[in-house]
């Protein structure tokens, strides 16, 4: 084994505990931090495949920015352990269990047409890594994937705008 | 570097990562002396003189002091996390000094060693990433003290860490516009020159600023201290905490300033480079004098941390987010815009320079005049007095 794919092993082991963990564990809290833990083993997954960019991007999102707003909610409203109990809870269980059989068939299905597919059971690994430059992506994003890179900036201009004003109304009803 | 055995290589990087982490650490003890005489100079007394020569030992006392302490653990913790929290704050202090280029480079035995530990293609991006997990720390701390002091200044050090980190990103990109096209330090540094007025603070000297003042708040330091407000939170978020933990706390704070101290003086204030200095003295020499000149000015740029602490006020917390949202964040914001423009238009960093400091006078006096026409009326103050005795109000009605 080389190096990578020891450290794939590694992340993906890391990245697949994190996950088992969100959903073991009791407390919000503890969930909170698993997924943190995910996201990073991510980026480690993401360094490996050359893309560093993508890489800082998801833990200055995720881990920095989205998951701080996360634990902020969980602690004002000091959610205690959570459990799944009563009526809600059997409906939600038997929702789990359906959703549940269906993804792990897709995973199946993809790992089977994968492991058929000719193409990809001999691909050499890359012999050397590419990396792909913050440069290099915004290049392309400015040429070949203009419009959907502005789509999107619209997008997030919307729910920007629709958030202050949600915000602003209810703030001149106070006053 | 790339012709260098692997051995080589790995044997450099640990030497390099051993003298850093050790500066740093080192640096940390010598802030915390310097802090207490400096404060102690401006507030016209002595500060601890008696432990050493000029009371240097006094670091050295303090921290036998924590290490012999009651490591005490409060049975209301929520252990796992309290024990961690301050392990969170500690490690991102220390791995960002990691991209941080603190010299030119050094050639021993034939073979060129570039003085910084990695530089790698994103390293803005690293130090942003890493810098924003700090936050951790203090929060998880916070709310595993179970201590509503605590909390409150979890609560407080997240929202402003979150405020403040948006100018911090948007205060480089200036820079990143005018550098080359990557985002490596080590590239940022290189291309300022050996001049004051090459180096990126003149050309973006309002972006600058908000990156200054972000970092203050970033490092939770006077006027940005809330999180840990005396008069207010006993000690805010580490107030369950003692000994060696507490001491990791206080470590991470002054390490905090440290690393931003160097990543500053890469940005904006020219790395390593000084008039003069270039080039003077062999391979050997030339590599250390701009490790020294780079050293030089992180300590400037760390007194200015202790002068502001002692010479503003702390904000009140309606203050702390108008400033970042509505001064802060537009001045970056506009710095991008005209950085941007005016190179494009007229491809000189001196028009730049101008413009941007013209643009953030215009923006700041915009936003002071809405501030100023859309003030609400100031709700008057209700003293215990007042609701018995009858007012001028209710002699109207």
């Amino acid at each position: 084994m080389n190096p990578e794919q020891i450290l794939f092993i590694l992340f993906g082991a890391v990245s697949l505990i994190g996950a088992i963990a969100v959903i073991s564990f009791r407390h919000p809290i503890y969930s909170a931090l698993s997924l943190i833990v995910t996201f990073f083993a991510q980026a480690g997954l993401f360094v490996l495949l050359g893309a560093h960019f993508v890489a800082a991007a998801q833990v200055i999102v995720y881990a920095g920015a989205i998951m701080v707003l996360f634990l902020f909610v969980i602690m004002l409203l000091n959610l205690g352990t959570l459990s799944v109990k009563g009526a809600m809870g059997r409906k939600l269980k038997g929702l789990a269990i359906i959703l549940g059989i269906l993804f792990a068939a897709e995973g199946i299905y993809i790992a089977v047409n994968a492991l058929n597919d000719t193409a990809v059971a001999s691909a050499e690994p890359a012999t050397e890594s590419v990396t792909t430059t913050t440069y290099q992506i915004g290049e392309l994003l400015f040429s070949k994937y203009l419009l959907p890179f502005e789509v999107t900036s619209l997008i997030l201009l919307a729910a920007l705008i629709g958030v202050i004003v949600l915000v602003k109304r209810e703030g001149q009803e106070e006053s | 570097m790339e012709n260098m055995p692997l051995l080589v290589l790995i044997l450099s990087s640990v030497v390099k990562i051993l003298i850093i982490v050790h500066m740093l650490l080192i640096g940390v003890m010598i802030m915390i002396w310097a802090e207490r005489r400096v404060s102690g100079w401006m507030q016209d007394r002595l500060g601890p003189n008696r432990v050493g020569p000029q009371g240097l030992l006094q670091p050295v006392a303090d921290g036998l002091k924590f290490m012999f302490k009651e490591d005490l653990i409060p049975n209301h913790v929520d252990k796992p996390l309290y024990v961690l929290a301050p392990a969170m704050l500690l490690v991102p202090a220390l791995v960002t000094v990691a991209v941080v280029p603190f010299g030119s480079s050094i050639t021993l035995f034939g073979y060129e060693i570039p003085l910084h530990i990695a530089d790698i293609n994103i390293g803005i991006l690293y130090i942003l990433a890493i810098t924003s997990l700090g936050v951790y720390g203090v929060v998880l701390g916070a709310w595993a003290s179970n201590n509503k002091y605590s909390l409150l200044g979890g609560l407080r050090s997240s929202a402003q860490m979150i405020s403040y980190e948006l100018t911090l990103g948007l205060g480089i990109i200036g820079i990143l516009m005018l550098t080359g096209n990557t985002l490596s330090l080590r590239t940022i540094a290189v291309e300022q020159g050996a001049y004051p007025w090459q180096w990126n603070f003149l050309i973006h000297f309002p972006a600058f600023l908000a990156f200054t003042t972000a970092m203050f708040a970033e490092t939770n330091r006077l006027p940005f201290d809330l999180a840990e407000a005396e008069q207010e939170l006993v000690a805010g978020y580490h107030t369950e905490y003692s000994s060696m933990k507490f001491a990791m706390f206080f470590m991470a704070e002054y390490m905090n300033m440290i690393v931003g101290s160097a990543v500053t003086v890469t940005l904006f204030l020219g790395g390593w480079h000084f008039f003069g200095l270039e080039n003077v003295g062999g391979p050997v020499w030339s590599g250390l004098i701009s490790f020294g000149i780079f050293f030089l000015k992180t300590a400037i740029f760390l007194f200015v941390f202790i002068w502001v602490r002692w010479t503003l006020p702390r904000f009140r917390y309606d203050q702390l987010m108008n400033f970042g949202w509505k001064f802060l964040l537009p001045v970056a914001l506009t710095s991008i815009v005209v950085t941007g423009t005016l190179w494009i238009m007229t491809g000189s960093r001196l028009v730049v320079g101008i413009g941007n400091v013209v643009a953030a006078f215009i923006v700041v006096s915009i936003v002071a005049g809405l501030l100023v026409m859309n003030k609400a009326p100031e709700p008057a103050i209700q003293d215990d007095d007042s609701r018995f005795a009858p007012t001028a109000l209710d002699a109207v009605e």
